[in-house]
């Protein structure tokens, strides 16, 4: 396999401090042994999904959607959808017909 | 926090550097991806589908009318259209969104790198855009509990998901540098000529009442730059980020709140925090939010539910075709047309009379005399009853026809009136009005002459000074004439009789 720049430093390491902060963004409790045990194990990951890289050549670009569809459009006609008692049949709590939720500590984004 | 530094003390030391970020609620019949209705103020929790409620399995599908609505608003403000761009799913925890997400554009905004030219008291200032990207609104949430109703304190919140999924276009300008002491007036005109551009468009209501068009106003202070200095690299201050600030007036309010805040940070030696700020339009104050550091970091990635919008250049051309001649563009030529003068014009559209005269003026009333009736008879007696002119129920056909009575000599300025007291008490037409009041002028002679003796009889000295040959004082005879028909004598044929008499 033809070693490119990209790959010969491809090895570089997700650090402790980055799957912190991870995890604080995605609200997750990670302990310090979580946090140690996880982080080397989240690099031989993306080490593995790294070599791709290898093979995808400046002519291929990133690929989000495996399909080589676009412009997926539906007209523009309101449909009924479900009515207040099926939604909120789901919550585990509502109250004046909206869905309760627990004191929200974050502020709006 | 002491005494806010005054406005001048701000300039003095200081130059603002603004960013506007305005989400349009576009007016589609269905949300942007799902089928949901969007009709405002609907019962709680009745217009939503597994889709807008994130329910595991639905999928989203692209609302056509939304990319329409998104690409016309990106033309009308002269930006390039993306030939290929991705939905993005914007991830962060608030229960606004049941989905854990909201799906927006990251750096992929169908809209790029546009302008808008706005009017700042009969200068122009250009806004340069940095993008207009889709994105869907969020649910509303009532926070139940605590003191004053807002979310500290709560004891919980309440959740409609109606809003959710309503297809928003956000549009963010580039940093607007050099605005100086204008700059509270420079983001007032730019939402008002936004806003004014959005209903030529007619893709949104665009009620800033009612929260279809919302604006954030991001704003830093850097010290001023020295007299006559270059501009080399501009160094921005560090930013605050005042959200939703939903009237014109509170635009300008909020900016200039701002500048004074900032100022007085800094001039106490302290420094800005970069945050999102709440406005509060009663006490014309900004209070901290969010302080902005990790929670900016909202891990975008491209959504994989929904397949890239690549735009073909035939459509977009064919959506420049829709677009409406700009308001702006539109008034200039119609001042022209009209031959008002930039005062007038000013004044016209200031009473909110602009279409009005328009269509008087379509009506076949000549320009002057549309804006004269209705930026003085009736915007005085919109004022009077507390109405906007345009709901005073008086329509440019009645206006127009009260004009013709004019011109044709039927009744004359002061008559008119009386015509327009006998349509807003529901008296018929002008013509009808004129026939059942009996306002039609006399020219007939006979009383007209009769009128004209019975003047100069009671006004012996003006009498004499006219036989002397002072013309002007047959004014004073005239005003008598008038007064004694009640005003409907034929003027300039009384002042014929007057001077014919007194040969």
């Amino acid at each position: 396999m033809p070693e490119t720049p990209e790959n010969a430093e491809a090895s570089a390491q997700i650090t402790r401090d980055e799957v912190a902060h991870l995890a604080n963004l995605a609200r997750i409790d990670l302990s310090d042994a979580e946090l140690d045990h996880l982080a080397p194990q989240l690099s031989v990951i993306l080490d593995s999904v790294r070599s791709i890289s290898a093979v995808a050549g400046d002519d291929v670009p990133p690929t989000s959607h495996p399909m080589p569809l676009t412009n997926v459009f539906r007209d523009d006609v309101a449909v009924p959808g479900l009515n207040a008692e099926q939604a909120l049949a789901m919550a585990p709590q509502s109250e004046q017909q909206r869905f309760m939720v627990p004191r929200i500590l974050g502020d709006e984004q | 926090m002491s005494a806010l530094p005054s406005f001048d003390e701000v300039l003095a030391s200081y130059d603002p550097a603004m960013g506007l970020e305005v989400h349009v609620e576009l007016n589609t019949n269905s949300k942007m991806f799902c089928g949901c209705p969007t009709a405002f103020g609907a019962e709680p929790n009745t217009q939503v589908c597994p889709t807008c409620l994130g329910l595991p399995g639905a999928m989203p599908v692209v609302n056509a009318k939304g990319v329409e609505a998104a690409i016309r608003i990106g033309l009308a403000l002269n930006c390039e259209i993306a030939e290929w761009c991705r939905f993005a799913r914007k991830n962060y925890f608030y229960p606004d969104m049941p989905k854990n997400f909201q799906t927006s554009q990251y750096d992929e905004p169908i809209a790029f790198e546009g302008y808008l030219d706005v009017d700042v008291d009969g200068d122009t200032f250009r806004v340069e855009i940095e993008r207009a990207h889709m994105e869907e609104d969020t649910g509303k949430a009532t926070h139940v509990g605590g003191a004053t109703g807002r979310i500290q304190g709560a004891d919980y919140s309440l959740i409609d998901y109606n809003r959710a999924g309503i297809p928003l276009i956000e549009i963010v300008t580039k940093p607007i540098l050099g605005a100086g002491e204008r700059a509270p007036e420079v983001a007032k005109a730019y939402v008002a000529a936004l806003r004014e551009l959005i209903v030529a468009l007619g893709v949104s209501d665009a009620r800033m009442d009612q929260g279809s068009i919302r604006a954030d106003v991001n704003l830093s202070l850097a010290p001023k730059a020295p007299a006559g200095s270059t501009a080399g690299e501009v160094v921005l201050g560090t930013r605050s980020e005042t959200k939703n600030v939903n009237s014109l007036r509170s635009v300008e309010r909020a900016v200039r709140y701002e500048m004074q805040r900032h100022a007085s940070v800094l001039d106490a030696g302290g420094k800005v925090l970069q945050e999102t700020r709440h406005w509060h339009e009663d006490t014309g104050v900004t209070t901290s939010g969010r302080e902005k550091s990790d929670a900016e970091d909202y891990r975008y990635f491209p959504e994989p539910d929904l397949v890239p919008v690549a735009p073909s250049r035939e459509w977009v051309e064919e959506l420049r075709g829709t677009l409406p001649e700009l308001p702006w563009v539109r008034r200039a030529r119609l001042q022209a047309e009209w031959g008002f003068s930039d005062l007038e014009m000013r004044d016209t559209v200031g009473a909110g009379a602009f279409d009005l005269v328009e269509q008087t003026i379509a009506e076949g009333s000549a320009p002057q005399a549309a804006r004269k009736w209705w930026l003085t008879e009736l915007a005085r007696r919109a004022n009077e009853t507390g109405v906007d002119v345009a709901e005073l129920g008086v329509s440019p056909a009645q206006v127009a026809a009260v004009q013709r009575l004019v011109e044709g000599g039927t009744i004359n300025d002061k008559l008119a009136r009386q015509v327009f007291d006998g349509l807003l008490a529901g008296e018929g037409t002008p013509e009808e009005i004129v026939a059942a009041r009996g306002l039609e002028i006399v020219s007939d002679d006979g009383a007209l002459s009769a009128a004209v003796d019975k003047a100069i009889a009671e006004n012996p000295d003006i009498a004499d000074k006219i036989r002397d040959g002072k013309v002007a004082a047959a004014g004073a005879l005239i005003g008598a004439v008038m007064k004694e028909m009640r005003g409907q004598a034929d003027a300039g044929r009384v002042r014929e009789l007057v001077l014919e008499k007194l040969a």
